[in-house]
C-alpha cells in the first residue's frame, strides 16, 4: 500500500465573501496521476497555490512529503515542481540562461547543472534551442522549457496546472510520455488539474471541484459506474428494427446508440435479443458524462457552460 | 543565503537586456543634456556674468566651467534616483507576468528574494552612474580640469550614496505595485517629476520660499547638493584665486544650491553626508519591516 504524500484535511480559504476553498479534504497517494476537475473558479489554483506556499490558508491542515506546510516551506518546496498555466520563465532570457538561474536556486550549479541539463534536454528534446530567447520559442517549446525547469531538482511531486491548454498533440503527447516515465522510473506523484476529460479519464484518481467543494471523487472507472451508464452501438441496424428494446436510443452515422444503466444490463439485452447483436461495442460513459451528471456543468475550455 | 548570487546575477542581466527598462531609465538624464544643450546652460552663463564686475580675466572660460559643474551634479543626481527606479522596477514585473511565483516556489526565502532585488539594483544602478561619471569628467577634462583627487573620490562617495538612497525609496515604492499601469505610473512621475524636486532643472534657490522649506525636508535634496559642492568646488577655489569677490562667490554657491538652508541655518556638506546616511539606513530598515511584515501576514 502506497504512502499518501499530500494530505490536505479540512482547507478553507475565502476571498472576502468567496470561499474559494470550502473544507476540502484530499489523500494523494505517492506515484499515482491525481486529476483535479473543475470549472475555473472551482478551487483547484487556490488549492495548488496553498500547497506551494503562495497563498495562505484560513485554516486546515496541508501535509506534503511528511512535512506540515505550517512548519517551514523549504522541505517542501523542495519536493515540489511545478508547472504554472502560463509560463513562469524569464522571456528576456535564453533557455539556458532560464534554468541554470532556476536551478540554481535549488543550489544545482556547475558540474550538477550541466549533467541536469544534459538530460533534460535529451528527454524533452530541446537540445537545439538551449541558447534561442524564451520569448521568441513557439508555445509548444516553451511548454517543454517549463517542464525541465519542474524536472531541475527531481521533485517527488510534479504539480501540472492545466498543462496541456493550447498545446499540439506532439507536444502533448511527449509531456505525457515523459511524465508516465517518471512516475514508473522515479515513482514521482503527478498532481493534475486539466480541462481535458480524456486525460482526466487516464488518472489513477479524480476529483471533482465545485465552488471549493468536493462534488465527486473516485477512480475514472468508479465515477463512470456511479454517474453514468454503459453505450452499446449497434451497427447496421435501424433504430425501427430496435423498437422492442425500449430503452434511449439515438442514431448514428452507421448505427444506434441504446443507453443502458450497467454492463450487467448490456450483456441482459444481448442474452435476450442475440439475433439484434452482430455487430456491436459496449463502451463506458465518458468523463464528461460524469462531470456533467455531477456538477450539473460542462466544462470547454475551463469555463463553464 | 541559497541562490542569493544567481538571482542577483539574473536581475542585472534582465536590467541591462530589457533595452525599453534600460533607456526609460535614462529619459531624465537624457531631458537634462537636452535643457542644458538648447538654452539651460546659456542661460546659467549670461545669468553669472552679468554678476560679474568687469575686467576678470579668463572669467568667461571659469563660468563656463562653472556650468559644466552644474550639469554634471545634476545629471548624476537624477540618474540615480531615476535608473535604481527603472531597474527596481523588475521587482513589479516579475509579480505581473508571474515569474515571482516560479521563484517563490524554490526553497529560497523570500528575505533573499527581496535583497536580490535590493543589491541588483543598487549595483545595476551604480555601473551605470559610475559610467555616467566617467563620461562627465571626460566632458569636464574638456572644458578645463579643476577638480582634485579628492574631489573625484567624494563625487564617487555621493553616488554611493544617493544610489543606495534611491534603492531603497524605489524598492519600498515598488513593493506596493502589482500592476502594468502602476509600474508606467510610478516611471512617468519619477522621470518627470524628481529632477524638478531635487533641483536638477532648475536650483531650489529659484523657487519660491515655501517650496524651498518643503524641499528642505527631503534627503534627495541633500544629495544633489553634495553633488554639486563636489563637482564645484575646484571652480569656486579657482574664482577665489583669480581674485573674484568672496560675495559673489557666495552669491554664485547659493545661485547653484551649494549653499543649502534649512529654516535659515546653512548645511554643512558633513551634515548633507549625515542626512542622506541615515535617510539610507531608515529607508532599507522600512524595507526590510515591510518585507518581515509580508511573511508573517503569508503566515
Amino acid at each position: 500500500m502506497s504512502e499518501n504524500i499530500i494530505e490536505i484535511e479540512h482547507l478553507n480559504k475565502s476571498f472576502g465573501d468567496v470561499k474559494a476553498v470550502n473544507d476540502l479534504s484530499i489523500r494523494v497517494k505517492e506515484g499515482e496521476l491525481y486529476a483535479f476537475l473543475g470549472v475555473n473558479g472551482a478551487g483547484k489554483s487556490t488549492t495548488i497555490s496553498i500547497i506551494c506556499g503562495q497563498l495562505s490558508k484560513d485554516s486546515g491542515k496541508v501535509v506534503v512529503s511528511g512535512r506540515n506546510i505550517d512548519d517551514g516551506m523549504e522541505d517542501v518546496t523542495r519536493s515540489l515542481g511545478v508547472v504554472f498555466q502560463n509560463s513562469a520563465l524569464d522571456m528576456a532570457l535564453n533557455v539556458r540562461e532560464n534554468l541554470e538561474s532556476r536551478a540554481a536556486l535549488y543550489g544545482i550549479k556547475g558540474e550538477r547543472f550541466r549533467k541536469r541539463l544534459e538530460e533534460l534536454s535529451e528527454i524533452l528534446d530541446f537540445k537545439d534551442i538551449l541558447t534561442r530567447t524564451v520569448g521568441k520559442l513557439s508555445g509548444g517549446q516553451r511548454r517543454r522549457i517549463d517542464i525541465a525547469r519542474a524536472l531541475l531538482h527531481r521533485p517527488k511531486i510534479l504539480i501540472l496546472d492545466e498543462p496541456t491548454t493550447g498545446l499540439d498533440l506532439q507536444t502533448r503527447k511527449l509531456l505525457w510520455d515523459v511524465t508516465e516515465k517518471l512516475r514508473r522510473s522515479d515513482n514521482m506523484t503527478v498532481f493534475l488539474t486539466t480541462h481535458y476529460m480524456e486525460e482526466a479519464a487516464d488518472a489513477d484518481y479524480v476529483v471533482i471541484l465545485d465552488s471549493g467543494r468536493i462534488s465527486a471523487e473516485g477512480t475514472p472507472l468508479e465515477l463512470k459506474n456511479k454517474y453514468t451508464g454503459d453505450f452499446i452501438t449497434l451497427y447496421g441496424v435501424t433504430e425501427r428494427e430496435l423498437d422492442k428494446i425500449e430503452l434511449p436510443k439515438e442514431n448514428i452515422r452507421d448505427g444506434v446508440r441504446i443507453a443502458v444503466p450497467n454492463t450487467a444490463a448490456a450483456t441482459e439485452l444481448i442474452v435476450r435479443y442475440p439475433e439484434l447483436f452482430k455487430d456491436y461495442e459496449i463502451t463506458k460513459g465518458k468523463m464528461d458524462d460524469v462531470f456533467l451528471a455531477v456538477t450539473g456543468k460542462k466544462l470547454i475550455g475551463g469555463n463553464e457552460k | 543565503m541559497t541562490g542569493l548570487g544567481n538571482l542577483i546575477k539574473r536581475n542585472c542581466r534582465l536590467f541591462f537586456k530589457d533595452k525599453g527598462m534600460f533607456f526609460t531609465s535614462l529619459i531624465t538624464p537624457i531631458i537634462l543634456l537636452v535643457l542644458y544643450a538648447t538654452f539651460l546652460a546659456n542661460v546659467y552663463k549670461s545669468s553669472f556674468m552679468s554678476a560679474l564686475p568687469e575686467g576678470f580675466v579668463d572669467a568667461e572660460n571659469i563660468i563656463d566651467k562653472t556650468v559644466a559643474g552644474q550639469l554634471f551634479s545634476s545629471l548624476l543626481a537624477v540618474c540615480c534616483i531615476t535608473v535604481a527606479f527603472c531597474s527596481n522596477m523588475l521587482m513589479v514585473q516579475d509579480k505581473v507576468n508571474g515569474v515571482r511565483k516560479d521563484l517563490t516556489v524554490t526553497p529560497v526565502k523570500r528575505s533573499v528574494l527581496a535583497l536580490s532585488y535590493y543589491v541588483s539594483t543598487a549595483f545595476s544602478t551604480l555601473i551605470v552612474c559610475f559610467g555616467a561619471a566617467a563620461a562627465c569628467f571626460i566632458y569636464i577634462a574638456n572644458i578645463g580640469w579643476y577638480m582634485s583627487a579628492e574631489d573625484v573620490l567624494m563625487i564617487l562617495g555621493d553616488i554611493f550614496l544617493l544610489v543606495m538612497f534611491g534603492t531603497a525609496l524605489s524598492s519600498i515604492v515598488n513593493s506596493f505595485l502589482t500592476s502594468q499601469g502602476q509600474i508606467s505610473a510610478v516611471g512617468t512621475v519619477v522621470s518627470a517629476g524628481y529632477g524638478f524636486i531635487c533641483g536638477a532643472y532648475m536650483p531650489i534657490s529659484q523657487f519660491g520660499e515655501g517650496l524651498q522649506k518643503v524641499l528642505s525636508f527631503l534627503p534627495g535634496t541633500y544629495g544633489t547638493s553634495l553633488l554639486k559642492n563636489h563637482a564645484m568646488r575646484g571652480v569656486f577655489e579657482e574664482m577665489t584665486d583669480i581674485g573674484f569677490p568672496e560675495e559673489i562667490v557666495e552669491a554664485i554657491k547659493d545661485s547653484v544650491d551649494c549653499n543649502l538652508y534649512f529654516f535659515d541655518n546653512k548645511v554643512e556638506t558633513g551634515d548633507m553626508c549625515l542626512i542622506l546616511a541615515i535617510a539610507d539606513v531608515v529607508l532599507i530598515g522600512v524595507y526590510i519591516i515591510l518585507n518581515m511584515r509580508k511573511s508573517d501576514a503569508r503566515r
